[in-house]
C-alpha cells in the first residue's frame, strides 16, 4: 500500500511545487507594483501635506476647513486633536505644519521654539466664547464672574449660596493640556490662583458636555461651538455668549482661536491659514458655532 | 552467539555518528542553548532597563523637589504658577481604587473559580470558562465608556436603592450563615440535650431579628444615600474589579485543577463532605495559585489606565471622611497618561520629572508585592510539604 501509493505523492509534491512557484511569481510581481505605487503616491503627496495637531476646541473647524481644503486644492490636509499645549509642542518638534491653539502660546513656549529654530507666527481664526453650562433641570441662570470664580476656586461649595437648590457643586474643568482651561482660568480665576481640588478633569469638550447633561449638580464650561440642548447655557454678568456679545467684546469669558505657523506661512499654508478670510470660510465658521472677528 | 555478536556490532554502528555529525549536533546544541538563554536574558534585560529608565527621569524630580511635598501634600497644581506637585491624594486614590476592586474582585472571582472546578459538571464549565474568560478580551476603552456613559449616571439617578440591593445581596447570605454559626458555638457547651435545642432555638431567632434588623436599618439608610456625581471611587472599583475577574478566575481555577483528583478522593475517603473538601483540602492546596491570581487581579487594577481616567472624575482630593468611595478620586496612572502631552521639557523639568517619579513608584509598588506574594507562596509550600 505505502510504495504503491508512493509515485502518486510524488506526484502531487511534483504539482505542488510547481503552483507554489508560480503563486509565489504572481504574489511577488503584485507586491513590487503595490510598492511601486505605493512610492509614487507618497512622492507625489510629499510637500502637499498639511499637518495640523492641536486644541480640541479649534478641531471640528479645522476638520472642516480640512475637507474644504482638500475638494478644492487636492490638498491632503490631516488633523490631530491633543489639546492645545501638544500642538505647541508638535511645532516646535516639527512635526505639525501648522498648531491649532486655543490659547496664546506662553513665553517658555516661545522660548523653547526660538532655542530649536522655530519661529511661531499667530493668525486669528476666530472667536470662541466659552459658554459656562449647567444641567438643564438647574433654576439657577446668571452668575457672576465673580461667583464663578470663588465657585472654581472652592470658596462656594453649595448652589444655595448663588440661588439655587441645597446641593453640593460638582466642579468639572478641563486638563492640563486644553487650552480651554489654560483661557478659563486666565480670564475668570486669574493667574496663580488654583482651582480646587475637588474639581472633577475631563478631557475633552464632549465628554465635559455629556458629564453636565448628566449630572444634576454639575457646572462647567465648553467652547460656544459645542453647546446644544443637552445643557443649558448661563449668562455672565447677565450676559449670554451670543455672537454680537462676543464680537463687540461685552461677554466676559471669550478668546481668540489661532492657527500657529512656523515663520510668515507661505504657498499652500498661507492658502490655508486665509481661509477664515474667505467668504466660504466665515460661512463654516459661523455654522460651527464660532464667531467671525 | 555469532549471530548475537554481528546484532550487536550493526546496532552499534547504527548509533555511532561519524565526526563530522558530532561535531555538527555539538554545535547545534551550543546554538540553540545560546539562544534559549539569550531570549530569557532579553527579558530580565527589559525589565532592567525599564527600572533604569524611569528611575534616570525620576530621580532629577526629587533633586529638584525633594521628597516631602511628593509624598505629604495633595496640592497637585503642576501647571500653575508656581507649580506644586503634591501627589499625596493621587497615591491614596490609587490605591483607593485598587482596594476597591480588590475585595469585589476576590471573594467574587475565587467563589466563581470554585464553582467551575468543584461543583459544576465538567461540560458547563467547558462552556462558562471560555466565556467568563471573554471579559479579558473587551478593550479597556469599552469599559471607560460603560463606566463614563452608563454606570455614572445610573448611579447618579438610582445610586441610594443600588446601594440598597448591593447591601442586601451581598451581605444576607454571610449574615444567616454567622447568625447559624454563632448560635451553634453558643450552644455546643451545654450537655442537657432538651435544653440546648431550646436555647439554640431562641438564639437562632434573638440573633435571626436582630440580623435583619441590621439588614434593614442599614439598607434605609443606603437606600437615602444621594451619589452626587457618578465618576467616583465607586464607579471605578466596579468597573476595575469587572476587568480582574477573569483573571482571578481563570488563574484559580487552573490551580484549583491542579490539585488532582487523588487529594479529593483522599479527603471524601476520610468521610469529609464536599464543602468541607473544599474549604480544608483543595483550597489550602492550591492557596499558593490563587494568592497568584489575586495578585495578578490587582495588579491589573493598579495599572489600568483608560478606565480611571475616563471615570474617576480625576479630583485631585482625599475624600471626606477617608473611606468616602462616593467622591471623584485620581490615580497615578491617569495623572501620568492626562498629563503627558503637555509635560515635556520645555515647560518646565519638574513637571515632566514627576510623572516619572509616579511611573517609579507604581514599578516598585508592583515589585514589591511581587515579592511578598513569591514569599508567601514559599512559606506555604513549606508548611503544606510538612516542613
Amino acid at each position: 500500500m505505502k510504495f504503491q501509493s508512493y509515485p502518486v505523492a510524488a506526484y502531487l509534491v511534483y504539482k505542488c511545487k510547481k503552483t507554489r512557484i508560480k503563486t509565489m511569481i504572481k504574489k511577488i510581481s503584485l507586491f513590487v507594483v503595490l510598492l511601486a505605487v505605493t512610492l509614487f503616491a507618497t512622492a507625489g503627496a510629499v510637500g502637499n501635506t498639511l499637518v495640523l495637531d492641536g486644541s480640541t476646541t479649534v478641531g471640528p473647524l479645522a476638520k472642516t476647513f480640512a475637507a474644504y481644503f482638500t475638494k478644492k486644492y487636492g490638498v491632503r490636509v490631516t488633523v490631530s486633536e491633543s489639546g492645545s499645549g501638544n500642538g505647541a509642542k508638535s511645532l516646535i518638534n516639527g512635526s505639525c505644519t501648522i498648531a491649532t491653539m486655543s490659547r496664546a502660546m506662553k513665553a517658555a513656549e516661545i522660548a523653547a521654539a526660538r532655542q530649536k529654530g522655530v519661529n511661531p507666527v499667530a493668525s486669528i481664526v476666530a472667536l470662541d466664547g466659552l459658554a459656562m453650562v449647567v444641567h438643564p433641570a438647574n433654576p439657577v441662570r446668571s452668575l457672576t464672574k465673580a461667583q464663578i470664580s470663588s465657585i472654581y476656586r472652592g470658596a462656594i461649595t453649595n448652589w444655595r449660596e448663588v440661588g439655587g437648590p441645597n446641593t453640593r457643586i460638582v466642579v468639572i474643568q478641563r486638563e492640563s493640556n486644553s487650552g480651554t482651561e489654560e483661557s478659563f482660568k486666565e480670564l475668570v480665576i486669574g493667574k496663580g490662583i488654583p482651582v480646587t481640588g475637588s474639581a472633577e478633569t475631563q478631557s475633552s469638550n464632549g465628554s465635559v458636555k455629556s458629564r453636565v447633561s448628566t449630572t444634576l449638580s454639575a457646572i462647567g464650561f465648553l467652547g460656544h461651538g459645542f453647546v446644544d440642548g443637552s445643557v443649558k447655557v448661563i449668562a455672565v454678568n447677565g450676559i449670554f455668549p451670543t455672537v454680537a456679545a462676543v464680537k463687540n467684546g461685552t461677554y466676559p469669558v471669550s478668546r481668540p482661536l489661532y492657527f500657529y505657523t512656523n515663520g510668515q506661512p507661505s504657498g499652500v499654508v498661507k492658502q490655508f491659514v486665509d481661509l477664515p478670510k474667505s467668504a466660504e470660510g466665515k460661512r463654516m465658521i459661523t455654522e460651527l458655532g464660532f464667531i467671525n472677528r | 552467539m555469532a549471530e548475537e555478536s554481528l546484532g550487536e556490532s550493526n546496532r552499534t554502528n547504527a548509533f555511532v555518528l561519524s565526526a563530522r555529525k558530532r561535531t555538527m549536533q555539538k554545535v547545534i546544541k551550543t546554538a540553540g542553548e545560546g539562544m534559549l538563554f539569550a531570549a530569557a536574558s532579553f527579558v530580565a534585560v527589559i525589565v532592567l532597563f525599564i527600572f533604569y529608565f524611569v528611575a534616570r527621569d525620576a530621580v532629577p524630580f526629587f533633586q529638584i523637589r525633594g521628597f516631602s511635598e511628593f509624598f505629604t501634600s495633595s496640592n497637585w497644581y503642576p501647571a500653575d504658577d508656581p507649580a506644586q506637585f503634591g501627589s499625596l491624594a493621587i497615591i491614596y486614590g490609587s490605591l483607593m481604587v485598587t482596594l476597591g476592586s480588590a475585595l469585589i474582585a476576590v471573594p467574587m472571582g475565587v467563589a466563581a473559580a470554585i464553582c467551575l472546578s468543584d461543583i459544576l459538571p465538567f461540560s458547563i464549565r467547558q462552556y462558562a470558562k471560555p466565556i467568563i474568560e471573554m471579559l479579558a478580551a473587551i478593550p479597556s476603552v469599552a469599559f471607560g465608556f460603560f463606566a463614563l456613559v452608563i454606570l455614572a449616571p445610573l448611579l447618579q439617578n438610582n445610586g441610594g436603592p443600588m446601594l440598597m440591593w448591593a447591601w442586601w445581596i451581598l451581605v444576607s447570605p454571610f449574615m444567616i450563615l454567622a447568625v447559624i454559626v454563632i448560635s451553634d458555638l453558643l450552644t455546643t457547651k451545654i450537655t442537657d440535650q432538651k435544653r440546648r435545642q431550646q436555647l439554640h432555638i431562641f438564639f437562632l431567632i434573638l440573633f435571626g431579628l436582630l440580623s435583619v434588623f441590621l439588614l434593614f436599618k442599614v439598607g434605609t439608610i443606603l437606600y437615602g444615600i444621594q451619589i452626587l456625581t457618578g465618576t467616583n471611587a465607586l464607579n471605578v472599583s466596579i468597573i476595575l474589579s469587572f476587568m480582574a475577574l477573569p483573571t482571578i478566575v481563570s488563574v484559580s481555577e487552573d490551580a484549583l485543577q491542579a490539585v488532582g483528583r487523588e487529594i479529593r478522593e483522599g479527603s471524601y475517603a476520610l468521610g469529609a463532605t464536599r464543602a468541607e473538601t473544599i474549604i480544608k483540602t483543595v483550597l489550602p492546596a492550591a492557596s499558593s495559585g490563587i494568592l497568584a491570581a489575586v495578585i495578578l487581579g490587582i495588579m491589573r487594577a493598579l495599572g489600568e489606565t483608560m478606565v480611571v481616567w475616563m471615570a474617576s472624575g480625576n479630583s485631585s482630593q482625599i475624600p471626606e471622611p477617608w473611606f468616602n468611595y462616593l467622591q471623584a478620586i485620581r490615580t497615578l496612572t491617569a495623572t501620568i497618561a492626562g498629563d503627558m502631552g503637555e509635560a515635556d521639557q520645555v515647560t518646565g523639568s519638574a513637571r515632566f520629572h514627576v510623572l516619572f517619579a509616579m511611573g517609579l513608584l507604581l514599578l516598585v509598588i508592583s515589585f514589591i508585592s511581587n515579592l511578598v506574594s513569591e514569599r508567601i507562596v514559599v512559606r506555604q509550600r513549606k508548611i503544606l510539604s510538612g516542613q
